[in-house]
């Protein structure tokens, strides 16, 4: 077996705590891809033990601490409830655990060769920031939008609020020598049926939301959807964005593995993962978040998790980065483009900006049912595979797809394209599955 | 409940007053698709859908419930806290005099273990519910048929 390539830690001050953003810089630069797992378990001795699973895989890999539902709605009894009752939930309760036994599942583990960031889901996030700053966490990741409008019927104006006191907590930690993390979820949005230049635009605002909030270390993510030309456009163009939008931050690109309908078959779960190592390798992003076997079933195991984030770096190492000249030469650019400069033109408060957005459809999710989206958009998958809008409502990018009317879609519809990457990579077909 | 994979014939356009649905997550619940994809399936069965989204807390789902008096309620959870959470509502919902007879479902992906035992979902059944449809362990189809079985309320 041969050594997990680690960046060399650099010994001195700069580095005595861990630096989320520095370590994936580190091991871009060494010709790393960081692989990272969604993985948090209730029992402290569970979580630790995943931990160290990972910290030990035979990659470049970053720790996660998941958290649980409960406490990404902020309802602390059902975690004591669950606790009590001796109940699995679905993630690490960082909330009500204590600090102490938060300190004891990261002892000798979370360093500066080895950063853990807390992974949550919360659109009122300000308990989760205390809870994790109390245990000497430094990297997170959420946004005032991408967990808010998929995942409840918080108001968007509270997310926003809660989102910017979060942050200016966690960017004070900038005065004590230490450089917090935070990456935006909006690359995900619904995790399916949205098109990639309204999360390439969403991920690089809230990129921008955090920076104007103070924050230095940043990552904006991606989610692979279902055409690898049409994702290595929106990567390309998600960088193109930041190196306008951010250019005194430490950035980097994360790739989220497919986040719909996932494969049942184990061959099509791995092509579909493989299939993200192989657009993070391809387009330089820095980081890749992997999905399990299991994923379409139940919650992964440890030894599932590490499964996954070897092949995924396995996969990863066959490829280079293309060189490309695309980045701002394509229709999705153009479209992120769009949507991103008309709404910081919309106030000089990003936060403001956003909720004005959303308010004039500016910025609108697909099938998402939230109160404050406007709900006029559609999207659907053209036969040859990639994401296109069917209506697009009031987004600011001009016409929809030409011959698609405003039709409605039909549950059925919605099934097949909810399940069009389950079925294209459980077929039996060997060829590569999403090349057209 | 499963999905099915099959397309149902949409319903005959209806005449009339249509009935409403109220089709809800759970508290701890984030996901969507299940919700939009419920939602399409009982409109063409021809009813109205009230949606009320993910994460739905337990008082507004009650609250929600009595303003829209539905002739179905279908909660969905895929999250896995489906069974605690699923209980918790039924018996809140239950104890309310009004809605101690309102049809209400519930299914998805129900516990965290994707398990094989049946005493959780005769649980939800003994605590109120008046079907349980487990992801993989419930006849396809089942669910539409529950809700073309329901009693059609008289026209007022």
């Amino acid at each position: 077996m041969t050594e997990a390539p680690r960046p060399a830690v650099r010994a001195g001050v700069a580095h005595a705590h861990p630096d989320f953003g520095r370590f994936v810089r580190d091991a871009h630069e060494a010709g790393h891809l960081v692989v990272q797992p969604r993985m948090g378990f209730s029992d402290p001795g569970h979580m630790r033990r995943g931990l160290a699973a990972t910290r030990n895989a035979r990659a470049t890999t970053v720790g996660t601490l998941t958290l649980d539902s409960y406490t990404r709605v902020g309802d602390m009894p059902a975690v004591d409830e669950a606790l009590r009752r001796g109940a699995g939930i679905n993630g690490y309760p960082i909330v009500n655990h204590t600090p102490e036994t938060t300190r004891d599942v990261l002892a000798g583990l979370h360093g500066p060769g080895f950063p853990v960031q807390v992974r949550h889901g919360s659109s009122l996030p300000f308990h989760i920031f205390e809870a994790l700053l109390r245990a000497g966490l430094t990297a997170t990741e959420g946004g005032p939008v991408s967990y808010c409008l998929p995942y409840g019927r918080t108001p968007l104006d509270q997310s926003v609020r809660a989102w910017e006191r979060s942050t200016r907590l966690f960017a004070a930690l900038r005065g004590q020598g230490v450089e917090p993390h935070l990456e935006s979820f909006g690359g995900c949005m619904l995790g399916q049926l949205c098109p990639p230049s309204l999360l390439v635009a969403i991920s690089a605002l809230e990129a921008l939301f955090f920076h104007r909030l103070g924050i230095r270390s940043i990552s904006v993510s991606y989610a692979q959807q279902t055409h690898p030309g049409q994702d290595a456009e929106a990567v390309a163009a998600l960088r193109a964005l930041c190196a306008r939008l951010l250019p005194d931050a430490l950035w980097h690109v994360v790739i989220y593995t497919y986040m719909g309908v996932y494969p049942t078959t184990e061959s099509g779960a791995y092509r579909l993962l493989g299939e993200a190592a192989r657009l993070a390798a391809t387009t330089g992003a820095e980081r890749i978040i992997v999905k399990t076997v299991a994923e379409s079933r139940r919650i992964p195991t440890i030894e599932e998790n590490v499964t996954a984030l070897e092949h995924a770096s396995d996969t990863a190492r066959r490829f280079r980065r293309t060189p490309t000249e695309i980045g701002t030469d394509s229709p999705t650019y153009a479209e992120a483009a769009a949507l991103v400069d008309a709404v910081v033109n919309l106030h000089d408060d990003l936060g403001q900006a956003l909720l004005l957005a959303f308010k004039r459809g500016y910025l609108d999710v697909p099938y998402c049912v939230h109160p404050d989206n406007a709900g006029r958009t559609r999207s659907f998958i053209d036969t040859d595979g990639r994401l296109r809008w069917a209506s697009t409502g009031a987004l600011p990018i001009g016409r929809a797809a030409p011959g698609r009317g405003d039709r409605r879609v039909t549950s059925g519809e919605l099934l097949t394209a909810l399940s069009y990457v389950q079925r294209t990579f459980d077929g039996d077909t060997p060829r590569h599955p999403l090349s057209a | 409940m499963s999905l099915p994979d099959t397309v149902l014939p949409t319903a005959p356009a209806p005449t009339g007053r249509r009935e409403t649905v109220v089709v809800s997550g759970l508290s701890s619940d984030a996901h969507t698709w299940n919700l939009v994809f419920l939602q399409l399936l009982v409109e063409e069965l021809g009813y109205d859908v009230v949606n009320l989204g993910p994460t739905v807390p337990d008082a507004l789902l009650e609250a929600e419930i009595l303003a829209h008096d539905p002739v179905l309620v279908v909660i969905s959870s895929v999250n896995g806290h489906g069974h605690q959470d699923g209980l918790r509502v039924i018996r809140r919902l239950r104890a309310v005099p009004a809605l101690a007879a309102t049809p209400m479902v519930i299914g998805g992906k129900l516990g965290i273990s994707g398990g094989e035992d049946d005493a959780p979902l005769d649980e939800l059944v003994a605590a109120g519910f008046d079907a349980v449809f487990e992801d993989g362990r419930t006849e396809l189809g089942s669910f539409e048929r529950f809700i073309g079985a329901l009693p059609q309320r008289a026209l007022t």
